[in-house]
């Protein structure tokens, strides 16, 4: 409850550490966010997706510079991949901040994927929670480099910037499914290069074959030219910040926001029962040997991975089945 | 399960631009299996201060080739200590003179390295003597 406070308080150690301790899994740090998650629901999530070198980090930036202007605290989770082979990762989004890095309305957090697969970190729902509770009015959320199917973003932010860059392929890609789907608003990054006027085009057709969202919304496609260009960047970023708010007020103007807190709401617990059920069973299996006994079984093709499964759930779920 | 990963940060303090070697030792870090935040250039000890904490990692390596060291290692050490954050551990590197080690050590850097180390010794610097926090 101390820590909990002192996080409430604004204490950026205290809160890097619970991040730290939920990313590790220290068992001392659920006690801690139990009483963090009574402290959360006001800050604005905002998350921010697309491939890698679309220029994310710098409209990251770019937002934080804005809300900063507007006189609101803003938090920032920026993720990248972990390596596979060696667990290490190179967090380098925090580069393009670090013009902030001294502001104490600022407060930037960089998080390695460690093997989550739909864009984020493990620990980014109990982070938001965090940056919340820290009294952040506005957080920014940095996906990794994405590619299609990245798209657990949906679930934390309020709001989804889907960040192209022209160039990037033929009109095909514009029609597939995931990511492009996703999107709230669109952003045409690095805007002075060619083919943006194609992509444009076929976004807007994309957009005209799509049913419509509910309430109505219809995503905006924002041009924003070179960050190098402070002048042509900054108009884009003005249109954009002013697109993010009408996308907050239409949310709450046609009672949606309800629906994304609990899109939100059940996925936490999703995660959290997942957690709850399937790691004390596996602990159990991984101390006893038996997981590797099971492994050994299927590579002599001995069994199948659903009939150890179904035993597996027989003996640790009695009574679900 | 419980597993501590180590977090580092590469920073490159003051008005030198020359981050190829900040690059490379980023690279072996990660392959080392540690977590690297990487500054970029020209940062300021009290942008790598703060990002330190914010980032609440366990060793700052500073890299510098342009001379200042003699002001700018101290100086991150200084501001990490006034900020309650004394456990980071602070090393540095680039063109040191021997001369300048006594200074560096006496004002809290831990470990120097200078052209002609390698790669390996660094990490098995690092895992010896940096642990998890």
């Amino acid at each position: 409850m101390e820590k909990a406070n002192k996080i409430k308080g604004g204490d950026v150690r205290e809160a890097s550490r619970l991040i730290r301790n939920l990313e590790d899994s220290i068992p001392e740090a659920k006690s801690t966010i139990k009483h963090i998650f009574h402290f959360t629901g006001h800050a604005q999530v905002i998350g921010i997706t697309g491939s890698p070198g679309a220029g994310k980090s710098t409209l990251v930036d770019g937002l934080i510079e804005w809300s900063r202007k507007k006189g609101k605290t803003v938090g920032v989770l920026a993720v990248d991949p972990t390596s596979p082979f060696t667990g290490g990762a190179i967090l380098g989004d925090r580069i393009r901040m670090q013009r902030h890095a001294e502001d104490p309305g600022v407060f930037v957090r960089s998080l390695a994927t460690r093997g989550s697969l739909g864009g984020l970190s493990k620990a980014v729902g109990d982070a938001i929670h965090i940056m919340d509770a820290m009294g952040k009015d506005v957080i920014l959320v940095e996906t990794v480099g994405t590619g299609q199917q990245e798209v657990e973003i949906i679930n934390h932010a309020h709001t989804v910037l889907v960040v192209l860059v022209p160039g990037m392929g033929d009109e095909i890609q514009a029609i597939k499914a995931g990511i492009m789907e996703i999107a709230d608003i669109f952003v045409i990054n690095k805007a002075d290069r060619e083919g943006t006027g194609k992509l444009q085009r076929e976004l807007m057709a994309m957009l005209d074959m799509s049913p419509i969202k509910p309430g109505g919304w219809r995503p905006p496609i924002i041009k924003i030219g070179n960050a190098f260009e402070p002048s042509e960047f900054e108009k884009g970023l003005d249109e954009l910040t002013t697109k993010v708010l009408d996308h907050l007020e239409h949310l709450v103007k046609s009672n949606l926001i309800g629906d994304r807190v609990r899109r939100k709401t059940t996925h936490e617990l999703n995660e959290a029962l997942r957690a709850a059920i399937l790691e004390p069973v596996l602990k159990v299996l991984v101390s006893t040997g038996e997981l590797d006994r099971m492994i050994d079984q299927l590579l002599k093709k001995e069994t199948d991975p659903y009939s150890i499964a179904e035993e597996v759930q027989k003996k640790y779920l009695q009574g679900c089945i | 399960m419980a597993q501590r990963r180590l977090r580092v940060m590469v920073a490159k303090p003051g008005l030198d631009g020359h981050d190829r070697g900040a690059r490379v030792l980023s690279r072996c870090f990660r392959d080392a299996g540690y977590e690297v935040i990487y500054t970029g250039c020209h940062q300021t000890p009290e942008q790598i201060a703060a990002a330190a904490i914010q980032e609440d990692v366990d060793m700052v390596g500073l890299s510098c080739l342009s001379g200042a060291h003699r002001y700018l290692f101290p100086a991150v050490k200084k501001l990490l200590v006034e900020k309650g954050a004394d456990d980071i551990v602070v090393v540095g590197g680039g063109i040191i003179p021997d001369q300048d080690f006594k200074l560096l050590y006496d004002a809290g850097i831990t470990a120097l390295f200078t052209p002609g180390t390698t790669l390996e010794s660094i990490v098995e610097w690092i895992n010896t003597n940096v642990k998890p926090r």
